[in-house]
C-alpha cells in the first residue's frame, strides 16, 4: 500500500477565491454570506447566500476564451480551483496547453447538482420554445454530470481514471476518499480530487421549498449561517469549489514537492435509510461506522484526533452529529477534540462543501491555527457538554491530526483523517 | 472595401473563437474550415449560430452541409442576405 500525501490545494469559496484570500478569511473569521436582491425578487424565504466573487482575470488564468464561453459556473469554479491546485503542487499550467498526457495522473472531481444553470437558463427555455437548433453544441458537455472531471482532466492532460462522483453533500469528501484509495492501491501516482457547485437560484430553490434554509435572518447576512447555535434557523446555500492534489509519498519525495499533509484513513458508508435514516436523514449507526472506520484505518486512537471539521450545517442535525461522533469516539466530553464549522463562514456549498472544507482543514493543519466557528455565541443546549472544545474565537493551536466529516441526502457519509506529514 | 471583402472580414472575425490556427496560416477565401482550421462538427454548429446572429440570416441544414471554405460561407451569407431581405 502506498502512503498518500497532499501536495497541492486550490479553492473558490464565498469568503475568498484563491488560497491566500481564503486562508486570511479563515484566520479572521470573515463571512462570505451576502444578501441577494435576486432571491428577494424571486420571493425566496432565504434571501442570503454564499457566492464566490470571481472576475475575468481569474478565469483567464485557468481557461481559454472558448472554454469560458462553453462552460457554466460549476465548470468555471472547478477550473479555477483545479488550476490553482495544480500550480500550487509545483506543476506548470497554462490554459489550452497541449503538454503530453500524464498517464499516472487521474481526476476525481464531483458535483452535487451540476449543470443546473445550463439546464434552466438555456436548455429548457430554448428546447421548450421549439428552438432546439439554437442550442449551442456544448450543451451536452455542460449538462453531463462528468463535465467537471472532463474539463479538469483535459486541462492537466490526465491519463489515468477521470471520473465524477456525486453523493449529495458528501460528494467533496467522498472524492478525496476515492482518490486516496485509488493512489493507495497503486492505480495512479497522483489524483486531482475535489468538487464544485455552481451558483444557481434554481439549486437554492430546491432547498428553500423544503424549509431547511435559514429564515428570518435576511437583514443580517453575516449572522445567518449559525451552526451549533441555539438560534440556528437552517442552512445558508453556498457555492464554490475545492481541489486537492493527492500523491504517493514516493512521487512527492522524488520531485521534492512540499507536503501539506498525509491522509491516514478514509471511509464512505451509507446507513441504508434504515434505523432513523431516510433519503434526507442519517442513520446514526451509519455515521458511527463511517467515523470509526476512518479513524481505525488511520491507526490513531480517538483521543489522538486533535480537531474535527464538522459537517455542521446549522440545522437541527448539528446536535445529532456531535452526539453521534461523541458516541463513535467513546470519549468523555472534556476529551472531545476541538471542533469548528467552516459553513458558519461560507454557508453550505452542497456537493462542493466537503472539498472546500477539506482544503480549510489542511490549511489549518499546515498553518497551525483553528478558525472561529462564528454565530454560535448562544450555543445550542445540546452541545453545551463540549462547549470548551467548540472554537468560537481564532485559536493559535497547531493540530497534528484532523477528521473531516461530511453527510448527504441518501443517508450517505464520508470521513477522512488528515495528519501533519512526518517521516 | 467591397461588400464581399467586408463580409469576409466579418466572417473571419466571427470564427476566431472556434478555430485552431497553425502558426503562419493566413485565412483567405480558399481556406478550408475543416482541414486548415480544424473546425469539428460541434464547432461548425456554433459557427453557424454565430453567423446567423451576426448577419441576421437563417441557414438551413442543406446549405450548412455544403460549407467547406471561407469563400463558401461568404457566398452563402451574401446570397441569403439578399434573398431573406427581400422576403
Amino acid at each position: 500500500m502506498n502512503r498518500v500525501v497532499v501536495t497541492g490545494l486550490g479553492v473558490v469559496a464565498p469568503n475568498g477565491v484563491g488560497l491566500a484570500a481564503f486562508e486570511t478569511a479563515l484566520r479572521r473569521g470573515v463571512s462570505g454570506i451576502r444578501f441577494s436582491p435576486e432571491l428577494r425578487e424571486l420571493n425566496f424565504a432565504c434571501q442570503v447566500w454564499g457566492a464566490p466573487e470571481m472576475n475575468e482575470e481569474m478565469l483567464a488564468s485557468a481557461m481559454t476564451p472558448i472554454q469560458i464561453r462553453e462552460s457554466n459556473l460549476t465548470m468555471r469554479y472547478a477550473a479555477l480551483a483545479a488550476s490553482e491546485c495544480w500550480t500550487d503542487a509545483g506543476f506548470e499550467f497554462r490554459p489550452g496547453n497541449d503538454a503530453p498526457p500524464q498517464w499516472g495522473t487521474g481526476v476525481y472531481f464531483g458535483t452535487g447538482v451540476g449543470g443546473m444553470e445550463t439546464i434552466t437558463e438555456r436548455l429548457c427555455p430554448l428546447a421548450a420554445g421549439g428552438q432546439v437548433r439554437r442550442l449551442a453544441s456544448s450543451t451536452a458537455e455542460q449538462v453531463m454530470s462528468s463535465n467537471v472531471s472532463a474539463l479538469v482532466g483535459g486541462m492537466i492532460g490526465a491519463g489515468a481514471q477521470v471520473s465524477t462522483n456525486s453523493s449529495a453533500c458528501a460528494t467533496g469528501t467522498e472524492a478525496v476518499v476515492n482518490a486516496y484509495r485509488y493512489i493507495r492501491h497503486g492505480y495512479a501516482d497522483r489524483v486531482l480530487a475535489g468538487a464544485s457547485e455552481g451558483r444557481s437560484v434554481f439549486t437554492a430553490a430546491c432547498f428553500d421549498c423544503m424549509r431547511v434554509t435559514a429564515r428570518g435572518l435576511n437583514e443580517h447576512p453575516e449572522g445567518a449561517s449559525r451552526p451549533l447555535s441555539a438560534t440556528a434557523a437552517g442552512f445558508v446555500p453556498g457555492f464554490g469549489a475545492g481541489a486537492l492534489l493527492l500523491e504517493t509519498l514516493e512521487s512527492a519525495e522524488s520531485r521534492g514537492a512540499r507536503i501539506y499533509a498525509e491522509i491516514l484513513g478514509g471511509a464512505v458508508t451509507c446507513g441504508g435509510q434504515r434505523g432513523g435514516g431516510s433519503m434526507t436523514a442519517s442513520n446514526p449507526e451509519g455515521v458511527r461506522r463511517c467515523v470509526r472506520s476512518a479513524v481505525e484505518e488511520s491507526g490513531l486512537a480517538p483521543e489522538q484526533i486533535d480537531y474535527i471539521n464538522g459537517h455542521l450545517t446549522a440545522t437541527r442535525n448539528d446536535v445529532r452529529e456531535i452526539e453521534t461522533i461523541r458516541c463513535a469516539f467513546g470519549l468523555p466530553p472534556e476529551r472531545f477534540p476541538f471542533v469548528n464549522a467552516t459553513k458558519s463562514l461560507i454557508g453550505h456549498a452542497l456537493g462542493a462543501s466537503g472539498a472546500i472544507e477539506c482544503v480549510a482543514t489542511i490549511l489549518q493543519l499546515a498553518g497551525g491555527f483553528l478558525h472561529p466557528s462564528i454565530n454560535c455565541e448562544d450555543l445550542h443546549p445540546g452541545v453545551e457538554l463540549i462547549a470548551p472544545q467548540i472554537v468560537r474565537r481564532p485559536l493559535d493551536f497547531s493540530p497534528r491530526t484532523a477528521l473531516k466529516t461530511s453527510f448527504g441526502f441518501g443517508d450517505v457519509n464520508a470521513c477522512v483523517v488528515f495528519a501533519k506529514y512526518s517521516n | 472595401m467591397t461588400k464581399r471583402e467586408q463580409v469576409q472580414a466579418s466572417f473571419i472575425d466571427t470564427i476566431q473563437p472556434f478555430i485552431s490556427r497553425p502558426a503562419g496560416v493566413q485565412i483567405n477565401a480558399k481556406t478550408d474550415l475543416v482541414n486548415d482550421l480544424q473546425v469539428n462538427s460541434a464547432r461548425m454548429v456554433d459557427i453557424l449560430l454565430e453567423t446567423e446572429d451576426k448577419f441576421g440570416i437563417s441557414i438551413n441544414d442543406a446549405s450548412a452541409d455544403r460549407l467547406r471554405t471561407v469563400g463558401d460561407a461568404v457566398d452563402l451569407i451574401l446570397g441569403l442576405s439578399t434573398a431573406q431581405a427581400a422576403d
